[in-house]
C-alpha cells in the first residue's frame, strides 16, 4: 500500500501534533514547526504497519459516545466500590460473549478499550476471525442482556461513526 | 507549599476534595485486588483504579495547575496513554490466564481452554 498524498492518515496526523503540543504546552513558531513535521513524517514512515486510514463520519456522536463514557465510568465506579466495600456482598461473576458487527481494527480496538475501561467488565479474548468479545463480568446475572446492553451504548455509537 | 496556600480557599477546597476521591477509588480498587476469589475478578480492580481514581488526581493537578496560572495540559496526554494501554495490558493477563488455565469461578465458555 503506497501512501496517497501528503496526508494519508490526517487523523493520526492531527493526533501527532496535538501530542507534541500538548507536551511543549507552547504554541510558539518552533513547536508549531516540529508538530506539523512529526505529523507529516510518522505516518508517512509507519504506512506500512497502519491500517486502512479511517473517516470519521459523525463528529456529533463521538462527543454523545464520550459523554456516555465517562458517565458510566463514574455510575459503574460507584456500584463496583459498593460491591467491594459491602462485607456480605456475593458477586456473581460470569463470562460474557459479545458478538462483534464493527469491521474496522480500530474500532474493534476502541469497542473493546471502553468495555475494559467502564469498571465491572473487562475484555479479555478479541477474537476477529470469529467475530466476538469474551468480556469478563464481576457481577451480571443474565449475560445476554449484558452483551445487548455493551453493543446498544458503545457500539451502535462507534458503528455510526466509522460507518 | 507557599504558592499553593495563597491560593483562593474554594480552589484548594475542590482540589481536596478530588483528591481525596481519587484516593477512594484507588483504595478500592486496592481492597477489590485483596478480597476477590479468582485472578479474573481480581484483574478488575486495576482497570478501576485507573479510572476514577486517576482522574480525580489528574483533575485536581489540572486545577491547580489553572489556579496558578500554567497550562495544565500534561495531565490530558496521561489520560490518553492511560486509556490507550490499560485495557491492552488487561487484554494480555486475560489471554495469559486463560491460556494457563487458571481457575475461573464462573464457569469458563466451552470454545476456551478449560481449566
Amino acid at each position: 500500500m503506497k501512501p496517497r498524498g501528503l496526508l494519508s492518515h490526517p487523523l493520526l496526523s492531527l493526533q501527532v501534533a496535538a501530542a507534541w503540543l500538548l507536551l511543549r504546552q507552547s504554541l510558539a513558531p518552533g513547536n508549531l514547526i516540529t508538530a506539523a513535521l512529526l505529523g507529516l513524517l510518522l505516518p508517512r514512515l509507519l504506512h506500512g504497519f497502519l491500517p486502512e486510514p479511517v473517516r470519521v463520519r459523525r463528529w456529533g456522536t463521538v462527543l454523545r459516545l464520550l459523554g456516555v463514557v465517562l458517565w458510566d465510568i463514574v455510575k459503574s465506579n460507584l456500584i463496583v466500590a459498593r460491591i467491594v466495600l459491602s462485607p456480605g456482598s456475593r458477586p456473581q461473576p460470569a463470562w460474557v460473549p459479545v458478538p462483534l458487527d464493527l469491521e474496522h481494527p480500530l474500532a474493534i480496538t476502541l469497542f473493546a478499550g471502553i468495555i475494559t475501561t467502564t469498571p465491572g467488565t473487562v475484555s479479555c479474548v478479541v477474537d476477529a476471525r470469529r467475530r466476538q468479545i469474551l468480556v469478563h463480568a464481576l457481577d451480571c446475572t443474565d449475560a445476554a442482556a449484558a452483551a445487548a446492553d455493551m453493543k446498544a451504548r458503545y457500539e451502535a455509537p462507534l458503528k455510526e461513526i466509522f460507518g | 507549599m507557599d504558592t499553593l496556600t495563597a491560593l483562593p480557599l474554594w480552589i484548594q477546597g475542590v482540589a481536596a476534595a478530588l483528591l481525596v476521591t481519587g484516593g477512594f477509588f484507588a483504595f478500592v480498587g486496592a481492597l477489590g485486588l485483596l478480597r476477590f476469589p479468582d485472578f479474573y475478578m481480581r484483574l478488575h480492580a486495576p482497570t478501576k483504579a485507573s479510572t476514577l481514581g486517576l482522574g480525580g488526581v489528574l483533575l485536581a493537578s489540572m486545577l491547580l495547575a489553572w489556579a496558578r496560572g500554567q497550562a495544565g495540559l500534561h495531565e490530558l496526554l496521561i489520560a490518553f496513554f492511560v486509556f490507550v494501554t490499560a485495557p491492552v495490558s488487561a487484554n494480555l493477563l486475560a489471554m495469559a490466564a486463560l491460556h494457563l488455565r487458571l481457575p475461573s469461578k464462573a464457569p469458563v465458555p466451552p470454545d476456551q481452554p478449560q481449566p
